[in-house]
């Protein structure tokens, strides 16, 4: 990748941070850990991989992606913030009253969310649906799962029949952080190793490095090349990640921060943001 | 004697007569296209049909998936699994962005016979009546079968269809017969009470209307396929115009027809309601005729009821 666009991109995915934290401040609720480990792949596929029109969010041609992992909506959020689907403070309302901004995304009432998620499991399945339709129609369905999510049978039951009707239109990406609410996934019930899973699925797994837009764009391209079966990419992610206090720490999974950690975790960011613009 | 046909084989036929006139309806069946009837538009249309193996929640939800990207999906399963199994899948992938997916679920009730308590669902006019914006529909015969799943296919929302195993006698005229979702049918009118029977119990709910006229008592009686909405003004009448009410179903007297009237009574013109149905338990295993008389929905037990309702009248 063209460093230009590297930095331009790392830039975009510290103020999709700025805005995770900050929505989940405000709120006093939500999920930062694992929303500020799907930033940077939600960042590539809004701002470099999808097929879309912030202008005409409804477009039946379009690409569509599903948050299968529905509570990592304050970075679905803050990234259709960005990409001008609404205004970019719009979403600090999360899950307050009379906001559109739902706990979990809610396709109804929210630009640019193409599927109501939230109980897990659902939307890899919905994907399916979708992208039996984009494959006569020529578009293509993203869908992020968590890997605590995996836990849920209806994962597998997902799985099973993107391989068997050859959804090679559908791309999977497993936001690997290792921990889920109760521990690591380790701990609480080991989904690991999830690339065997999937291969003997009879998908096509790639390896990627979730914080690494060269990986993530070589993922999504050998994706997008693939014929004849689904592509899952093994995201391998930092939960928390960009937010020194909350990375790899698994109380940060549905916790918001306090005011002195809310300031802490925004200075962290902007001098991120600063170090990425003057290299 | 009337022809007698299964709902779940009207179903079946409307299906395949509908993907002929409209290219956006697509199916999908849980390895159970032989019994759900899908099979007669999988045999027409094999490249809109879907057969999802049997895993019933990854079928609601690719429906969701489908209905979101623009076309008219109908899932198909036995009741037991569309609308019990695959609930939590129904209420957030389907009735909660109110998705335009159809689930029309066969093998309802205890007519489901020799198969026993663990596929006879008593369950799931509950179950989707409580789900917001959904229409919940329960025909008594294969006409009314037929112009609901068009209905259902016009409709833009989740709607859930209710049919039988079992054949059952078709008491429609299918040259004349309207249906209109949200509206009964008033079969007799009556002044002593009104029985208000939804799916395939009509036809004992009537022949306990005439026994009762035998015992000198006038019976109204209602078909209400539409389980939700319900025809509240037909019910509101029976009950100013008859002061007591009978409700009929294969289904849990908890949840479903009768306490939809109930509710729908007590918040507008409480009367007496006396419910037939199944009372709070689970089927068994027999031959449907035999399970109906079993579980107290012949046409004795209606009669019974309407005496109660009659005694009770104020």
């Amino acid at each position: 990748m063209d460093c230009n666009e590297k930095k331009l991109l790392s830039l975009k995915a510290t103020l999709i941070r700025k805005g995770i934290v900050t929505s989940v401040f405000n709120a006093q609720s939500g999920h930062p850990g694992g929303s500020l480990s799907a930033a940077d792949i939600l960042c590539f596929l809004y701002f470099k991989e999808m097929k879309i029109d912030p202008q005409n969010p409804k477009n039946p041609g379009r690409d569509r992606f599903v948050l299968s992992k529905g509570h990592a909506a304050p970075a679905l959020y803050a990234t259709l913030a960005l990409r001008g689907y609404f205004p970019e403070i719009a979403p600090h309302s999360l899950r307050q009253k009379g906001s559109i901004f739902q706990g979990h995304p809610d396709m109804k009432n929210i630009p640019g969310v193409d599927m109501s998620t939230g109980s897990l499991g659902q939307g890899i399945s919905a994907a399916c649906g979708m992208a039996l339709v984009g494959k006569e129609q020529g578009f293509r369905v993203y869908a992020m799962l968590g890997d605590g999510e995996c836990d849920e049978g209806q994962v597998w039951e997902a799985a099973m029949f993107a391989s068997h009707y050859r959804l090679d239109n559908l791309c999977a990406m497993v936001d690997l952080n290792g921990l889920q609410i109760d521990g690591s996934t380790k701990e609480v019930m080991n989904s690991e190793p999830l690339d065997e899973k999937f291969r003997a699925f009879g998908w096509n797994v790639i390896d990627v490095d979730a914080h690494d837009f060269d990986s993530i764009e070589n993922g999504f391209n050998a994706a997008k090349s693939f014929k004849g079966a689904p592509s899952v990419l093994i995201c391998r992610s930092i939960k928390g990640k960009g937010v020194s206090f909350m990375e790899n720490q698994v109380n940060w999974h549905g916790s918001a921060p306090k005011f002195e950690q809310y300031e802490k975790a925004m200075s962290e960011l902007d001098e991120l943001y600063k170090t990425i613009e003057e290299a | 004697m009337a022809e007698k046909i299964a709902t779940r084989d009207a179903y079946g036929k409307a299906l395949a007569e509908l993907g002929a006139v409209n290219k956006n309806i697509v199916v999908l069946d849980a390895d159970l296209a032989e019994a759900t009837k899908t099979l007669y538009f999988k045999k027409e249309f094999p490249d809109r049909f879907f057969d999802c193996g049997i895993a019933e929640q990854n079928m609601i939800s690719v429906a969701a998936g489908i209905a979101a990207a623009g076309k008219i999906p109908f899932a198909s399963s036995f009741a037991m699994f569309a609308a019990g199994r695959a609930f939590d899948q129904v209420r957030n992938s389907v009735g909660y962005p109110h998705l335009n997916v159809k689930i029309c679920a066969t093998h309802a009730g205890i007519t489901v016979g020799e198969d026993g308590a663990t596929h006879q669902c008593l369950e799931d006019l509950a179950l989707m009546r409580s789900i917001p914006g959904m229409v919940v529909i329960n025909p008594s015969d294969a006409v009314q079968a037929r112009a609901a799943v068009f209905a259902a296919a016009e409709y833009v929302g989740p709607v859930y269809v209710r049919l039988g195993r079992l054949a059952v006698p078709v008491i429609y005229d299918k040259n004349t017969y309207k249906f209109t979702i949200g509206k009964g049918e008033t079969h007799k009118s009556g002044c002593d009470l009104t029985l208000i029977s939804t799916g395939m119990l009509l036809e004992n709910t009537l022949l306990a209307a005439k026994a009762l006229e035998e015992l000198g008592i006038n019976a109204g009686v209602i078909d209400m396929p539409s389980v939700k909405p319900l025809d509240a003004d037909l019910v509101l009448s029976a009950a100013i115009n008859t002061g007591a009410i009978v409700t009929v179903e294969e289904h849990n007297i908890i949840g479903g027809l009768g306490s939809a009237v109930c509710e729908n009574v007590a918040e507008s013109r409480p009367v007496p309601v006396i419910r037939v149905g199944v009372k709070d338990t689970f089927g068994k295993s027999g031959k449907a005729i035999e399970l109906i008389d079993l579980f107290g929905l012949g046409v004795a037990d209606i009669v019974n009821a309407a005496k109660q309702a009659l005694a009770l009248k104020a």
